[in-house]
């Protein structure tokens, strides 16, 4: 058998030459599965023969000399609330169990159109609502750098498919760092596009106005790959940008020199010193490679926190309303039909989404509607003013992905406030719907690794990859 | 919305209701758009198919679908708050969260602080202007039929089927102000949007398929009081329904206020075998809908471009269409001929019948006559029709000649009506020949005629009929009737 490439974009060049067959890829990645998924849990399915099938496909086209696509041949796993056409999407919840869409989410389509190979839905955080995966109704993923560890989340299940080898790339979805916080605690890359960017069609909401999908990669070049095939403008998303596909791989290599950069002063405190001291070296890193450092003030970001859980439990109250019993999934019998929708939604969604599905509820109530939701949009304003402000002195900001390294089981289950506490510096770029990466940097505590967050404004991929490719490109010295 | 700050308007002398009471009323109807799909998705959008056949994953709620909005529904709407006088606006669209199965999202997706269409009026043909606070848009729920029980509701049925074939379609809401003084405004309101909604194509607005639908909010206060507590009345399926059910509900209030009770603020039913409101909910039970801004959409600006285009394209509303016939005829704008032929659209043809050479007032009586099924351009050609109505005002047609032949030219889709008269041997009797004939008839049948002399109107059918029979339909009903009067004296 020939040798398998190990980067996206390397497998993708050797399928579409023939030098190693889209078969071959896939069959070695479903050997690494076989061999510890049974340890990881990454995957609610693994879809070998459906995989199979599409390989071979890829194969054909390849001898017949039909054109293939950039991921020709590229073993991806996508996250489980990602539609997949008559295939069980879940979101790792028991209401939607057995549940096959009658359509592909736009990125699934537009996956398949690059020539890409999908490998298995992976495991998440109820409806994406967690921080460690350990909030999925089918049991938590271990990471695969530590199994006594969390892989972070929502979005663990798919960081950890990347991380294990499982699949060379993969696709999350971010509300409030559910790609960059599980991307940081597994080693590897992780991207939130810009909010519209990517389209919506297909990913079972959590936050309408907060979610963006977006890929898990081991290199920053594979990460920008796979913006480049999921971005651009979808008519079944209205909140789509009318924008072409964006073009980023040739920023990763292009250096800092001349950019300026953004040190946040008053950035909420609480990380570890480990974390702390990764950021630092990534500022030196990214000053030796050219590059100015600039104070900046974000005044807001302290209320961040505070903001995103009125607004995204309130839309996901609202989201989530439909999973009521009557039409798919699962339904509990009950005496009336007010009954039967208690009696589901209670049998059907775990702790979390049920906490943040009455906290919504409430926020939204006649009464407190302004006391709560409405201020949470004017604090939004301000985050987005401060940014705004911040740019207009700095091409890009760094801040740590989060404030701790992977943590062990059960350390922060049962404390949801500081469960929630690992996103406070992911969730701003959120509620701004910037773009922001996080690169693996260093090492923490516990020999577990540090990624360190690269924000941009709205549109600013470019300058962000940029960014991220420096701080890959000497991250090797680092810790 | 009754709000006393928002009606200035004051009920004349003759509009109170009886012990000073004054009725304050205002209406919310919902039109459904004559969009070809759903005001979300690309299902259609058509009345009476099987249940369950224009369903889509937006329609269902699938896990994952989004809405797009349907640029049609926008221009109808728009074209709705033109009519009506409205401010249109750049606007945003809410969710209104509640749970019920024929709500596949369980949320509407509707408008709320800031609707398209704000701020206007509509004039009634009395003369009467009532303000329309807001146009908006939102999508209909789908259709739940509940089999078992005595009562067809939900409570006590056996088990329910859904239908969401209607879940998405297009809807405006047309909230009028609480300027309605009486049960006949309130009647010829409706009628009016009715035909204004028909008339721009916005909607058929069929009350009977549910495509216009009207809720009456209800009121009664002593003036210079603050507005009574209000109460909505649903399930009114008729213009006369309508105006049974103010009536009924004014009466009800009253007297409870009269007794000493207080009216509870509340949603009634309106029962037309009954002829009685009963209650379907209480205010306190109401559900907080928890509004929000829709972040699955965008914000809707249709900019000055897009109002001046349907400003510009839109036609002739039904009041301009009334006067022009009264123009043309000297009929009441009011009156039923004029008012048929507007709402059919057919007051277009009836002047190019007029513009032909033909006698406009015949023109009008026989468009409401013979053509209820042909449309707003009916292809008989008018020229046919103008040259018929000349030959019975000259007199060489009795009424009922011109009307066989009427029918004749529509049938066969036009006609030379001389050529058709001569075929069938119409040729006018002169009155000394009908004279002639009256009597035979009487002759024939005393009895008939002594109860006609004794005020019996019907008896007349039976002498008439002789007289048709005799002269093969050639006299004209109208000179018969004539002699007959001037014979009973």
């Amino acid at each position: 058998m020939a040798t398998v490439p190990t980067t996206a974009s390397a497998i993708a060049e050797a399928v579409a030459s023939g030098r190693v067959t889209a078969r071959e890829v896939l069959e070695q990645h479903l050997a690494a599965i076989d061999a510890r998924e049974g340890e990881i849990h990454a995957f609610n399915l693994v879809t070998a023969e459906i995989a199979r099938a599409r390989a071979d496909g890829i194969d054909a086209d390849v001898r017949a000399g039909r054109p293939v696509g950039p991921l020709a041949g590229v073993p991806v796993a996508v996250k489980d609330n990602l539609c997949t056409r008559g295939v069980e999407t879940t979101c790792s919840s028991q209401i939607l169990r057995g549940w096959k869409p009658p359509y592909d989410a736009t990125v699934i389509t537009r996956l398949h159109g690059a020539g890409a190979v999908i490998v298995g839905k992976t495991n998440l955080d109820e409806f994406a609502m967690g921080s460690s995966t350990e909030n999925s109704a089918f049991g938590a993923t271990r990471n695969p750098l530590d199994t006594s560890r969390v892989p972070g989340g929502s979005s663990g299940g798919s960081a950890a498919a990347v991380a294990a080898g499982f699949s060379p790339v993969s696709l999350g979805s971010d509300t409030g760092g559910s790609i960059r916080q599980p991307a940081a605690m597994c080693g590897i890359v992780g991207v939130k596009p810009t909010y519209g960017t990517v389209s919506r069609f297909g990913l079972v909401a959590y936050a309408s106005s907060l979610d963006q999908i977006g890929p898990f990669a081991v290199t920053v070049d594979d990460a920008a790959l796979l913006t480049e095939v999921i971005s651009g403008r979808d008519a079944n998303d209205s909140t789509s940008i009318p924008a072409p596909p964006m073009s980023l791989r040739a920023s990763v290599g292009a250096g800092v020199a001349g950019m300026r950069i953004g040190r946040v002063t008053d950035l909420p405190g609480g990380a570890e010193p480990e974390v702390e001291a990764a950021l630092e070296a990534a500022f030196a890193s990214l000053r030796a490679a050219g590059a100015e450092i600039v104070d900046v003030r974000l005044p807001s970001l302290s209320y961040a926190l505070t903001a995103y859980y009125l607004i995204a439990p309130a839309e996901a109250s609202s989201n989530l309303a439909r999973f009521d019993g009557v039409r798919d999934g699962l339904r509990v019998g009950a005496a009336d039909t007010n009954a039967m929708y208690g009696a589901t939604r209670a049998a059907g969604f775990g702790d979390e989404v049920q906490r943040r599905i009455m906290l919504g509820t409430y926020a939204l109530s006649a009464g407190y509607y302004d006391a709560y939701y409405g201020k949470a949009l004017k604090v939004r304003r301000l985050i987005a003013d401060d940014f705004a402000r911040a740019y207009s002195e700095v091409d890009a900001i760094l801040t740590p992905t989060s404030p701790v390294v992977a943590f062990r089981f059960g350390e922060k289950a049962d404390d949801p406030m500081s469960m929630y506490l690992c996103d406070i510096y992911t969730i701003p770029t959120n509620l701004a719907g910037h773009p922001a990466m996080s690169v693996p940097f260093g090492t923490g505590a516990h020999g577990m690794p540090v990624g360190i967050q690269v924000l941009a404004p709205a549109l600013g991929e470019q300058a962000m990859f940029r960014v991220g490719g420096a701080l890959e490109a000497s991250a090797g010295g680092a810790a | 919305m009754s709000d006393s700050t928002l009606s200035s308007v004051r009920a004349t002398e003759d509009q109170m209701l009886p012990g000073g009471w004054e009725l304050i009323v205002g209406l919310e109807v919902h039109v459904e758009l004559a969009t070809r799909t759903k005001l979300f998705s690309g299902s259609p959008n058509r009345f009476g198919d099987e249940p369950n056949t224009n369903i889509d994953p937006v329609t269902l709620a699938l896990p994952g679908a989004l809405p797009v909005l349907n640029r049609q529904a926008v221009e109808l709407a728009m074209r709705i708050g033109v009519a009506l006088n409205c401010r249109i606006q750049p606007c945003i669209f809410h969710r209104k969260n509640y749970f019920y199965p024929d709500m596949p999202k369980a949320y509407q997706i509707s408008q709320y602080d800031i609707p398209l269409n704000a701020d206007g009026h509509l004039d009634l043909p009395s003369g009467v202007r009532i303000g329309v606070e807001r146009a908006h848009l939102e999508e209909d729920t789908g259709k739940s039929t509940h089999v078992g029980g005595a009562t067809g509701r939900i409570h006590g049925s056996d088990y329910s089927l859904i239908d969401f074939n209607r879940a998405g379609v297009s809807l405006v809401e047309i909230v009028s102000r609480p300027d309605i003084r009486t049960s006949e405004q309130a009647r010829e309101y409706a009628a009016e949007l009715r035909a204004i909604v028909a008339a721009i194509g916005a909607s058929d607005a069929k009350m009977e398929e549910g495509s216009m639908r009207v809720d009456a909010n209800v009121s009664v206060h002593k003036p210079g009081t603050p507005f009574g507590t209000r109460c909505e009345i649903k399930n009114v399926n008729s213009i006369r329904a309508l105006g049974r059910a103010i009536d009924y509900e004014a009466r009800r209030q009253i007297d409870v206020i009269e007794s000493g009770g207080t009216i509870r603020q509340e949603t009634r039913h309106w029962d037309d075998a009954e002829g009685r409101t009963h209650t379907l909910r209480v205010k306190e039970d109401a559900d907080d809908y928890r509004y929000f801004p829709e972040p699955d959409l965008v914000p809707l600006d249709p900019g000055n471009d897009w109002i001046e285009a349907v400003r510009a394209s839109l036609p002739p509303l039904p009041a301009a269409r009334r006067a022009m016939l009264q123009e043309l005829t000297g009929y009441d704008p009011q009156s039923e001929a004029v008012i048929v032929a507007v709402e059919r659209g057919q007051h277009g043809y009836v002047k190019s019948i007029a513009d032909a050479g033909g006698d406009p007032v015949r023109a009008l009586i026989y468009v409401t006559q013979a053509f209820a099924d042909a449309g707003e351009n009916p292809t008989v050609p008018p020229a046919d029709i103008a040259a018929l109505t000349l030959l019975e005002r000259d007199g060489k047609l009795s009424a009922t000649q011109a009307k066989t032949i009427l029918a004749d030219i529509v049938a066969n889709g036009g006609g030379d009506a001389a050529a058709i008269a001569a075929a069938k041997g119409f040729e006018a009797m002169d009155n000394s020949a009908v004279e002639a004939m009256v009597d035979e008839a009487i002759a024939a049948d005393p009895d008939a005629w002594a109860k006609y002399c004794a005020g019996e109107e019907k008896a007349a059918g039976a002498i008439v009929g002789r007289v048709m029979k005799a002269s093969k339909g050639k006299a004209d009903g109208k000179v018969v009737s004539a002699i007959m009067q001037s014979r009973r004296g």
